[in-house]
């Protein structure tokens, strides 16, 4: 048994059309995932602006996923289509300077797929355990 | 059926052709100017290979009456090409072996005076690994 | 600062089971801007809201945080509890410690501990929330519907039988469509002219339906409720009012050899010319370049002619500019060119035609007369060959077919081979099919009538190719069932050619804004539960725009999008959601990022005069968002690389502040 154990610190990002309804369906179904994650509603997956994930980081969030409606079911018709775009870019500016891809996905979860977000989530926290804390970019004047 | 099932894999992938995508409409069929030679038709040799079912094409005369005018190519509405099929059925056949349609020997008396040397060349390529 | 109350739900012990929610409201006292903190069993009963409003009055509160259920599930409830009290709706925040905390959560701790964090990031952005109000725009009590065939002619009825005026737009000179040009309509077998144009007369007859014939739409601005559309009335040299339609003009004409368009160029008609006798509106139109008086100035004997004084060389194109609440698209079809197929020799021979041009041929005010007779030679056919899936499902080459079924040509390729059986039983008919694909009321009854009782010899494989021969075709097919090359000397060969949306709907989504698949065909806003909306708020589908289709089904979707116009022009303002993304005018640069992402195109561009600091005026362009349109999707607001464009209820510094929230 381990006292301290490490808990990372997870944002998730779920659009409110499918992935917000996933977690949802997760939390009817009881299906359990790690504490960790903590999601935040957006009304499309492209509402996640790169600044957000860089400003979770900063302030010391070991992990950033970003869920949305699968391609081609989109509330907004194209909206994810921007966001795999975006992330793409972003996720490989991330590696560049070092952080590790691990520590950022973009999902697709749909309204319909409980099982699938807890599964996800389970197996990034997973991931990002297994990476250990995130100390690249954050920003200690943040932390008081 | 392990054999053929490896079989079946480098002929797909020999030929490039995904007999999955046919429909079976038979427009290679109704196209092909060598139907009435064959035993086995064009559709029946994209079924056949779908179905892995390889053995009877290779000790099939039919390889070798495919005369490669590739209409079938042209005119199949799934893109699903035939005549690659039978020409990679071919390669499969010929490349076993002792399985040479003809030898050297052969050649000089099937000789037309009126066919282009290059013609020979070429089906002597064909029937030959 | 805000005034926030914290409201912490037990949801019975749903919540309560997992999370001591009495810690939780303890801990969100001290939050900053929190001023008042409590827990209760039921949130959302009678008794819980009560507490809410009571305690808004009380304490003065400015924001209402709910830790509770999700926000999916009782949002709306608390937004119209924080309404009673006074407050604006939008300022309450739901904290989910229901379905994305005490459910999902075994441990009491770690449980309390998530919930605190989730309600403080909940308290974060409440701090940030504005009232918002929802936009109200009027709505023009007017539906204009693009193209006037069966599903425009079936919308338009519809929408004036509810007592709204309505403008059909048709290209050609005539309303009516490919339905009017069809000879019987499976599967009961009732000429379409029979059943069409009484619709016709009842269109031109309706006072509440204005048709613009021979016209088209050349600019729509505006949003739902509020179209601007610019309608080009291109001048057909003949005054509509005036012209009685008798027909004078037409025989004198001594243009003769001009291919009619109406008859697939199968016969000729005049240079001025009525398209068929049952025309709506009946006017004569000249087809200026084939008319001599038009090209070279000799001629003008349709002017001698028409006692009524209706022609007037003069006319010019005229432009319309009119209002409209609601627009219906319904701009039908077309049989794809059978240029590509040469295997078939459509192009070699008059005797290989397309299965409209078998339409027309068999109509009775056709070229023939209803007559089947060769078009080379005018002989009576004795072998004819059906051909089905020409260009349908066909993804080998984009140019020459379409992927998709054209879902028509099993049912009109049956008719046509049990029409000819039945009237000249000396002909032997041939289908040659790759599936028989018949689901509709009565269809598959109706294909097997062809086979069983008119001997219609259907056969499962492909034509592979026809080749003229004297006054022969021969065609090459394969009989898959028999196994066998077939060979037949054919007299005349009929193409199911599939059918692809028209030319016209291209640019007509560009200047909607609405969506379109690979094919051209507008989609719909959601397959299956919004079939006859376009996403484009406003916009409506009917008919073939959509998909193909056959008439009972066009006709369905033609009511249903009219029941969706009549509903929207029912109301005297539009509502809209106040989440919606606005542009703060002072940071726009005008760069165009956030127009180029929006799928709504809700974001146009104004000039603005600014005073500068040195009191001289700048003009700059800026974004303005057309809150009626948004959907609030928010992709302009990343896209806007100076931070300009934000999104009311969902604002950067919002979730900025549920981001550090949740770090801290």
């Amino acid at each position: 048994m381990q006292v301290n154990e490490y808990k990372p610190l997870i944002v998730a990002f779920c659009c409110n059309w499918c992935s917000y309804a996933g977690a949802d369906l997760a939390g009817n179904n009881r299906l359990n995932y790690p504490a960790e994650v903590k999601i935040i509603r957006v009304p499309c997956s492209c509402r996640v602006n790169p600044m957000f994930i860089l400003r979770a980081f900063q302030r010391g969030a070991d992990g950033v996923i970003i869920c949305g409606c699968h391609p081609g079911d989109c509330h907004y018709t194209s909206g994810n289509y921007y966001t795999r775009r975006r992330m793409a870019a972003l996720f490989s500016m991330l590696d560049y300077l070092g952080i590790e891809k691990e520590r950022t996905r973009v999902e697709w979860v749909s309204a319909a797929e409980g099982a699938k977000f807890a599964a996800t989530m389970n197996d990034f926290v997973e991931k990002v355990v297994a990476l250990g804390e995130n100390k690249r970019l954050e920003d200690l004047r943040c932390k008081k | 059926m392990n054999n053929n099932s490896y079989l079946q894999e480098e002929i797909i992938r020999r030929s490039g052709v995904n007999p999955s995508k046919c429909m079976r409409c038979g427009k290679c069929s109704a196209t092909c100017p060598a139907y009435d030679e064959m035993e086995y038709h064009p559709h029946q040799f994209v079924n056949m290979v779908e179905s892995g079912d390889i053995e009877p094409l290779l000790n099939s005369e039919s390889l070798y009456k495919c005369l490669s005018c590739f209409a079938c190519i042209d005119r199949c509405p799934r893109n699903v090409e035939p005549a690659k099929l039978v020409e990679a059925v071919r390669i499969a056949a010929v490349r076993k072996q002792g399985a040479n349609r003809m030898t050297a020997n052969d050649v000089p008396r099937m000789i037309d005076e009126d066919v282009p040397p290059q013609l020979l060349v070429s089906a002597f390529r064909k029937y030959t690994k | 600062m805000q005034r926030v109350g914290v409201f912490v739900c037990w949801c019975g012990s749903n919540i309560a089971g997992t999370v001591d929610v009495e810690a939780v409201s303890e801990a969100l006292k001290s939050e900053p801007g929190v001023v008042f903190s409590t827990n209760y069993q039921y949130m959302c009963s009678q008794a819980g809201q009560d507490m809410i409003i009571d305690a808004v009055k009380e304490h003065n509160l400015t924001g209402i945080v709910v830790c509770s259920c999700s926000p999916r599930m009782h949002e709306a409830t608390f937004r119209k509890t924080a309404a009673a009290a006074g407050l604006n709706p939008y300022m309450v925040e739901i904290a989910n410690i229901r379905e994305q905390c005490s459910w999902v959560h075994k441990d009491m701790l770690t449980g309390t501990e998530k919930a605190i964090i989730l309600g403080k990031a909940a308290v974060a952005k409440v701090n940030l929330n504005t009232p918002l109000t929802p936009g109200e725009s009027p709505v023009t009590k007017r539906a204009l519907v693009i193209g006037g065939g069966i599903a425009g002619i079936q919308t338009a009825l519809d929408i004036a039988d509810a007592g709204f005026p309505v403008d059909i737009v048709e290209k050609k000179p005539t309303i009516g469509g490919k339905m009017a040009q069809l000879d019987k309509t499976f599967p009961t077998l009732d000429c379409a002219a029979c059943i069409l144009t009484p619709k016709m007369v009842d269109v031109a007859q309706n006072d509440k339906i204005r048709i613009f014939s021979y016209s088209e739409v050349s600019e729509i601005k505006g949003f739902v409720g509020n179209f601007d559309v610019t309608i080009k009335k291109n001048a057909r040299f003949v005054n509509e009012d005036i012209c009685t339609g008798c027909g004078a003009c037409v025989d004198k004409c001594p243009m003769k050899k001009i291919p009619n368009e109406f008859n697939l160029g199968m016969d000729n008609r005049k240079a001025i010319y009525i398209p068929f006798a049952q025309a709506v509106p009946k006017v004569a139109t000249i087809d200026p370049n084939a008319c001599n008086m038009l090209k070279n100035g000799k001629c003008g004997l349709c002017a001698k002619v028409c006692t009524a004084g209706a022609i007037d060389y003069t006319q010019k194109d005229e432009f319309i500019e009119e209002k409209y609440g609601a627009i219906v698209v319904a701009t039908g079809f077309n049989p794809i060119s059978m240029d590509k197929f040469d295997e078939f020799a459509y192009n070699q021979s008059k005797d290989v035609i397309t299965s409209l041009e078998f339409e027309r041929l068999t109509n009775a005010a056709g070229p023939t007369a209803g007559k089947l007779l060769r078009p080379s030679d005018g002989k009576h056919p004795h072998t004819i060959v059906f051909v089905q899936c020409v260009g349908s499902r066909c993804d080998a080459c984009a140019e020459k077919g379409k992927e998709y079924c054209s879902k028509i040509c099993c049912m009109y390729t049956a008719k046509h081979a049990m029409l000819t059986r039945d009237k000249y039983p000396d002909t032997e008919v041939y289908v040659f099919y790759i599936d028989v694909r018949t689901p509709g009321k009565n269809f598959d009854e109706f294909y097997r009538r062809a086979v069983e009782e008119y001997g219609v010899k259907y056969i499962k494989g492909m034509v592979g190719k026809v080749t003229p021969e004297g006054d022969v075709l021969k065609v090459q097919a394969s009989d898959l069932i028999a196994n066998k090359q077939l060979r037949i000397d054919a007299d005349l060969v009929v193409l199911a050619a599939a059918i692809e949306p028209d030319k016209s709907a291209r640019p007509l989504a560009t200047m909607l804004t609405a969506s379109m698949d690979t094919n051209d065909f507008f989609t719909e806003a959601h397959p299956k539960l919004r079939p006859v909306e376009s996403p484009t708020a406003g916009v409506f589908l009917s008919g073939t725009c959509q998909g193909p289709k056959d008439i009972p089904e066009t006709v369905s979707q033609a009511g249903a999008a009219s029941s969706k116009v009549i509903g929207l022009l029912a109301k005297d303002k539009l509502t809209g959601n106040p989440c919606v993304a606005s542009s703060n005018e002072l940071m726009c640069n005008g760069c165009s990022s956030c127009e180029k992402v929006c799928p709504y195109g809700a974001i146009t561009y104004s000039d603005k005069e600014f005073r500068m600091p040195d009191r001289t005026t700048k003009v700059r362009r800026i974004a303005v968002v057309n809150p009626a349109v948004c959907q609030g999707c928010g992709a302009c607001t990343v896209a806007c690389p100076s931070g300009a464009m934000d999104l009311n209820g969902f604002a950067n510094s919002q979730i900025m502040a549920e981001v550090d929230a949740i770090c801290k």
